[in-house]
């Protein structure tokens, strides 16, 4: 906006708030109306859903798989919708990153002295195309596939093996086909092409940190053990 | 003292002498005695006016030692632009919900204890034993939701109505920090219950930050306290929810609303194109 612009709103603002009315008490009031509801919708929530709290926090726990508050559901499943490993260090941190900054530098690089939405369609569409984004990933994560399932299909045989990788919590830092989470274990979709089976096994008793130890599931219940052994082994 | 404006300014006008048609009506009195009590009314009259002086004075003595009257004048009653409509109430909702968020936490900060053995049982206790504890602790849960629900809105609102424009930039760059620190206040939050959802969301959360370039591992660290979870984490997590971040939001809301008071909001867009086409017409 040069001067001309910038003096040209100046002026036109002035009138149009010489017409207006006193905050007090006509904005005033509609503020408090509006604090009202957000109080009382606050209350009923609390009234009606509740806080839940679940079993005490345990460091060691291999069953447990964590969901985010429901506001960081697009950022995770950006993370699940780019799949080469290569990018998904972009969807952690590149693409928020980059959003944050655009953001920030917005009334740098989007001079256009109009403001009716109708008149900028450039500005309206992106608006609209990121809101839209948004609320889809938002979605995708609030229905996506319980981390406590795996979708991919296997034979018969392998489904025990299957059922226990999927509740043992793998998925929360491990990627099974589309299941699981990204980060911060690898991938283990294709893990029995790169580790023989006695390595799979070596590495479930044995981990790298902060990967937990499934030495617990060994000795408490060696045939499930051995049914998750085989069935990573068989993901080639 | 002008503080209040002319319609709210009490008339000090003395009480109406009584004229014709005593309410006795009753010429057997004697003039001593309706003389009397005409005295005995001016002065409960004078009495009431003395006692609704004092909070007028109450306000003058704090105006002459605070110079706040012409400030207060000018945020209240400064002119909104014609047009305003509910939209542009989602801001004040928005700081409502923090406040909120604030007054429940200060009471939940009273019974919480941020350590990795206690932290738990705290909760249960507020949850159990503590009256009203579990209208608190989910109020604070469910403002946390409305607020980011209204933040977001009041971002989109000001957007679509290109209200990020000059001369607002500032308070646009202002605005997206506080919608960064906001996000900053769930996740911290998030992990103080210390149940199991907390803590392994916790350790994606903190995992992802370090799988970041160059920083990464050092932010990771930093949130952590440390190269591994323990106790440093919950307290460290506390210490930011509870003081660093609240500080920096409470700094910015108000550099916020000033810039908002000093350069007035925007009126709605498509009102503001008419209004230049009747201005040309006139000024032709």
């Amino acid at each position: 906006m040069n001067n001309r612009e910038k003096e040209q709103y100046l002026r036109e603002y002035h009138v149009l708030k010489s017409q207006g009315k006193p905050f007090f008490p006509y904005a005033v009031l509609k503020d408090s109306a509006m604090a009202c509801l957000v109080l009382v919708v606050i209350i009923a929530m609390a009234i009606i859903f509740g806080a839940e709290l679940g079993p005490k926090a345990d460091p060691s726990t291999t069953t447990y798989t964590p969901r985010p508050e429901w506001y960081f559901f697009f950022l995770f499943e950006l993370l699940r919708v780019v799949k080469p490993p290569a990018l998904v260090f972009m969807a952690t941190v590149g693409i928020p990153t980059i959003c944050m900054v655009l953001l920030i530098l917005l009334p740098f690089f989007d001079r256009n002295p109009e403001r009716n939405p109708l008149r900028r369609p450039i500005a309206t569409l992106a608006g609209i195309t990121v809101i839209a984004a948004m609320a889809y990933l938002t979605i995708e994560g609030a229905v996506a596939g319980s981390p406590t399932e795996i979708e991919m299909k296997v034979p018969h045989s392998l489904e025990p093996g299957k059922a226990v990788a999927a509740s043992s919590g793998c998925l929360g830092c491990h990627k099974i086909g589309d299941n699981g989470n990204s980060g911060p274990g690898p991938q283990l979709t294709k893990i029995g092409a790169r580790l023989p089976r006695q390595a799979i096994a070596r590495t479930l008793i044995n981990p790298t940190p902060p990967m937990p130890t499934y030495s617990k599931l060994r000795q408490q219940n060696p045939k499930e053990f051995n049914e998750l052994v085989d069935f990573l082994s068989s993901l080639k | 003292m002008r503080l209040l404006p002319g319609p709210l300014r009490r008339r000090r006008e003395p009480a109406p002498a009584p004229t014709a048609g005593r309410p006795d009506g009753d010429l057997r009195k004697g003039h001593e005695a309706v003389a009397l009590e005409h005295e005995r009314e001016a002065a409960r009259e004078r009495r009431r006016e003395a006692i609704a002086d004092v909070p007028i004075a109450v306000v003058g003595w704090l105006d002459e030692r605070t110079g706040a009257g012409p400030f207060l004048r000018g945020f209240l009653y400064r002119k909104v632009p014609k047009g305003t409509n509910w939209f542009y109430t989602l801001g004040s909702a928005t700081m409502f919900a923090f406040i909120s968020q604030a007054v429940t936490g200060v009471f939940l900060a009273m019974y919480y204890r941020p350590s990795a053995t206690q932290a738990y049982e705290s909760i249960q206790h507020i949850q159990n034993d503590v009256f009203l504890g579990q209208l608190v602790r989910g109020m604070h849960k469910w403002g946390a939701s409305v607020m980011m629900v209204l933040i977001f809105l009041h971002m989109g609102r000001t957007f679509f109505f290109g209200a990020y424009k000059y001369p607002r930039e500032l308070n646009w760059i202002i605005g997206v920090v506080l919608i960064i620190l906001t996000m900053v206040m769930g996740l911290t939050g998030y992990l103080l219950p210390f149940d199991q959802r907390s803590f392994w969301a916790t350790v994606v959360a903190v995992n992802l930050n370090s799988s970041g370039p160059i920083i990464g591992p050092y932010l990771a660290d930093f949130l952590r306290g440390g190269a591994e979870f323990g106790a440093t984490t919950i307290s460290r997590f506390y210490a930011i929810h509870m003081l660093l971040v609240p500080g920096l939001i409470a700094a910015l809301i108000g550099i916020h609303l000033y810039l908002v008071a000093k350069l007035g909001t925007t009126a709605p867009p498509w009102l503001k194109a008419e209004k230049a086409r009747d201005l040309a017409k006139e000024e032709i």
